[in-house]
């Protein structure tokens, strides 16, 4: 015990303590009115916020409002449409089908973290949630494309070459807008001489995604 | 919490024992590990107090000032309690934390690659060596082969659902990640093995660097069959050629850094002989899958596949007269 008094009496811990203390009680305000508002407000908050970082997806600029305030609800949401819309019906003559939810959820998140990895292992300087998260946001306009390419396939029964070739384009223009946005975010993360090396899986990432969009049926 | 204490004491007292009797000779040394443990701020609080103590300890034991007094002191006391309550509480997560960023450091000097060196070693992976004098240097680097795995994986599922490949047990996804990382670990690990008892000085990095970047001429093929859905005439030249190269240019690699023909041969023939047979595997397994199928079948079932031929999708791990009953 009087190791314990004597580390007390000397270390000068107790100064940082105060002032911790006091910037706890100026934000102490805020705090409250976080946790008194109506549920209703805070999932409207994080709506709108998960759909501002959409925007910055649809129309990709240097931003750091991604990488700043990183969430993962937005990848969720996208992977977990995605994950369903690409769901296959089993086909009872072969047992076999489309990709399944869990298949395409592990390959979105296991891929996302692969690449990060990647980048991290290059030197990139930037945490592993930020570029999950980015990577997950980017998948948006392949989500779009998937959109388009489901209710093709489940409004016209008979695919024609035209519709065939009108969702490949639909899937290649949201493959390259993926890749342009997710560059737009993590190119500056990656060391200078070797931003290709950081491109290339990024670019497989999104190409088996994609794949699996185009190839839906 | 007071055994700990004991220990702690014992530890330092004995480390000062062995310091006074080494501290003449080895002086300079101790002193630089004493500086690094000092300037390494990776490590906790508990250790930098714990070689701060034994630094002083030392210090006042080549002063000849040795006393109780420095090791009871208000820094030494401090080391004391921040490492008994690290000691106890925090020690497996420490472990653990600084496992994972070890990990991932050990790990960083394999990714260290320019893109026009990669680009250099993709272009001579096809380029057997001409002179088997001097051993070849074998790059100790993971970043190409292991896109070179990806990529694979990737056309190797193209090349599936174009065949229309079907698998009761298990996803088209996982087939490939395990054929391509299987291939890729197992064969690797074999020749390395080989490598040991042929004393071929490889490391295992070397191994899997070595094998990766002959994993180009598997994707160059696949992708080009994906694309042109060439013959197998066409697929057997590329085969011989492509494939071959690559297959030279490990073996030449291989012949440059083993001594003794029995043990060339036998490093080469397995190599070799897995090179080749695992994209004739990837060929026909994945490939050309409903073609043949189709032709192993009975010829009264044939009329019956071939008006849904654009439908059919055959369960590759089941037996075919299972196939044939449904």
């Amino acid at each position: 015990m009087a190791d314990f008094q004597e580390v007390s009496y000397n270390s000068p811990i107790e100064g940082e303590i105060s002032e911790n203390a006091g910037n706890a009680h100026e934000e102490d305000g805020e705090e409250l009115t976080t946790l008194d508002e109506p549920v209703k407000d805070t999932v409207l908050r994080d709506l709108k916020a998960v759909a501002q970082k959409f925007s910055h997806i649809v129309y990709p600029r240097k931003n750091s409002v991604l990488l700043r305030d990183w969430d993962l609800w937005g990848p969720l949401i996208l992977c977990v449409i995605m994950a369903f819309l690409l769901q296959g019906v089993k086909d009872e003559k072969t047992g076999g089908g489309g990709p399944q939810f869990a298949q395409v959820f592990v390959v979105v998140w296991v891929g996302a973290g692969i690449v990060t990895l990647n980048s991290q292992l290059l030197g990139g300087h930037i945490s592993f949630f930020q570029s999950v998260c980015v990577l997950g946001y980017c998948m948006f306009p392949l989500v779009v494309a998937m959109v388009f390419c489901w209710t093709v396939v489940k409004l016209i029964s008979h695919q024609t070459a035209i519709l065939v070739v009108l969702r490949l384009i639909f899937t290649s223009v949201g493959y390259g807008w993926s890749i342009f946005a997710s560059l737009t975010f993590l190119g500056d993360s990656q060391p200078v001489g070797r931003k290709a090396l950081a491109v290339y899986p990024i670019c497989l990432f999104y190409f088996i995604l994609a794949w699996m969009v185009a190839t839906y049926s | 919490m007071t055994s700990h204490n004991s220990d702690w004491g014992g530890f330092s007292s004995g480390d000062e024992q062995t310091s006074t009797q080494d501290q003449a000779q080895h002086s300079s040394k101790s002193a630089i590990i004493d500086m690094g443990n000092m300037d390494d701020s990776s490590v906790t609080s508990s250790w930098e107090d714990v070689g701060d103590t034994t630094h002083r300890v030392k210090d006042s034991s080549i002063e000849g000032q040795e006393g109780p007094g420095m090791v009871s002191g208000i820094s030494g006391n401090l080391g004391k309690a921040v490492a008994d309550q690290m000691w106890q509480s925090g020690q497996q997560q420490a472990r653990k934390m600084i496992d994972v960023y070890a990990n991932i450091d050990i790990l960083r000097p394999y990714f260290d690659v320019e893109p026009k060196v990669l680009l250099f070693r993709l272009g001579s992976s096809f380029l057997p060596l001409r002179s088997l004098t001097t051993p070849q240097k074998i790059p100790n680097e993971l970043y190409g082969p292991l896109m070179i795995v990806f990529t694979l994986i990737a056309i190797l599922l193209m090349n599936m659902k174009n065949a229309g490949t079907v698998l009761q047990q298990g996803t088209l996804m996982g087939t490939a990640f395990g054929i391509c990382f299987g291939y890729w670990f197992g064969v690797s690990g074999l020749i390395y093995f080989l490598a040991y008892l042929c004393n071929a000085y490889i490391s295992v990095v070397q191994c899997l660097s070595l094998l990766g970047y002959g994993m180009v001429s598997h994707c160059i093929i696949l992708l080009l069959g994906h694309f042109t859905h060439y013959s197998h005439g066409v697929f057997y030249f590329l085969w011989a050629i492509v494939a071959g190269a690559s297959a030279a240019r490990m073996i030449t690699v291989l012949l440059s850094r083993t001594v003794g023909k029995s043990q060339r041969l036998l490093l080469c023939i397995t190599i070799s002989s897995f090179h080749m047979l695992f994209l004739l595997y990837l060929h026909f397994a994945y490939h050309q899958v409903v073609k043949d199928i189709l032709e192993t079948l009975d010829k009264d079932l044939i009329p019956a596949y071939q008006a849904a031929e654009d439908n059919i999708r055959v369960a590759r791990d089941e037996p075919e007269s299972e196939i044939a009953a449904t």
